[in-house]
């Protein structure tokens, strides 16, 4: 609950206060946003699962969050950054998927 | 969140689940606002502000090959250009060219009136000693001196006029004419004047004739008689 009121919180402040984002940061904005849903999707399953851990849900949101940053900052620095980007999106697309699935079935068990 | 933990919990649990909320609350409330933020600014801006640096040297090159290619293409047309301009300008000088050669043709033809300065010759012959070969040499004589049209009593005299005999008279392209003779010639006046006095020449031997001979020079006259030049039925031109 707190969860969801506080993502709604963000979406506001974000669409009010209106920021830019720095340069520097731009190109890991993106990835870190699709590194966050996918912890999020991880803690939700994990949620209605009834083996949510807060640690670890912490724990997993910061490093999935960092470990992408980091995979685009290398890839940008070996000069294969576009590709090493679309790898991370392609891999945490899956893994939101295969969260999304396991929800699912929790939610309508089908 | 905090009512999923264990129901047993010490209160140090307690103050670290709430510890726990708060942070998850702080995480998703960042997520929140980074995917609002990145929504926006994609949105926004445009897609190269937010491309990467080997994205952009990607575009950079295709633009410049495009432009490149667009140069080329403008150097071709001008070329193209520059050539039709010289081809119209070559043409017009051709036609300008066949145009001032038609002209010499048909005043040598004799098919167009002309005007310009000359001389008139009256040779007066009434004992009817004049020869068409006299005849002839008078018409000689001017072109020689650069007569450049000839009208020999009514005719116009060209390339394939004869002179023939008849009684008291000569017929030039078969018209009778009579004395006096008229002919008239356009070209340098005085030249011509002077080449029908010369010793020997046409005024001397009209009187020799016991004719007479007058030139008068003009400094205007007109020739207007014309005459109509049927096409060459079996000669036809040879490419060199």
């Amino acid at each position: 609950m707190i969860a969801v009121i506080a993502m709604a919180l963000g979406v506001v402040a974000g669409v009010v206060l209106h920021p830019t984002v720095p340069p520097e940061l731009e190109p890991y904005l993106p990835i870190a946003v699709v590194a966050a849903m996918d912890a999020v999707f991880g803690g939700l399953r994990a949620r209605l699962e009834h083996i949510f851990d807060a640690k670890v849900f912490v724990v997993s949101f910061v490093s999935n969050v960092f470990v992408a940053a980091m995979i685009v900052f290398f890839g940008d620095q070996l000069g294969v950054g576009g590709a090493l980007s679309t790898a991370v999106v392609v891999v945490l697309g899956i893994r939101i998927f295969g969260n999304a699935a396991a929800i699912r079935r929790q939610v309508f068990h089908a | 969140m905090p009512d999923e933990l264990p129901p047993a919990v010490p209160v140090k649990r307690k103050t670290s689940a709430r510890t726990a909320g708060a942070l998850i609350g702080v995480l998703t409330a960042l997520l929140g606002f980074a995917i609002a933020v990145q929504v926006r600014s994609n949105a926004s801006h445009d897609t190269l502000a937010n491309a990467r640096d080997d994205d952009l040297a990607a575009i950079l090159a295709d633009q410049n090959q495009l432009a490149q290619r667009r140069r080329d293409q403008i150097d071709s047309l001008r070329r193209d250009l520059a050539q039709l301009q010289a081809s119209g300008d070559k043409d017009g000088v051709a036609k300008a060219q066949a145009e001032r050669e038609t002209q010499s043709l048909n005043i040598l033809l004799g098919t167009v009136a002309v005007s310009g300065p000359g001389v008139i010759v009256t040779i007066t012959d009434s004992a009817a000693v004049l020869k068409a070969e006299d005849l002839l040499d008078v018409v000689e004589e001017l072109r020689g001196a650069g007569a450049e049209a000839i009208q020999f009593g009514p005719v116009r005299v060209t390339t394939s006029t004869n002179f023939v005999d008849i009684n008291a008279a000569v017929q030039v392209d078969g018209v009778t004419v009579r004395s006096p003779y008229v002919v008239r010639a356009i070209g340098d006046p005085k030249t011509m004047d002077t080449a029908m006095n010369i010793p020997g020449g046409v005024v001397a031997s009209a009187h020799a004739a016991g004719g007479d001979a007058v030139v008068s020079e003009q400094d205007k006259m007109v020739i207007d008689v014309v005459r109509v030049q049927s096409a060459p039925r079996y000669a036809s031109p040879t490419s060199k």
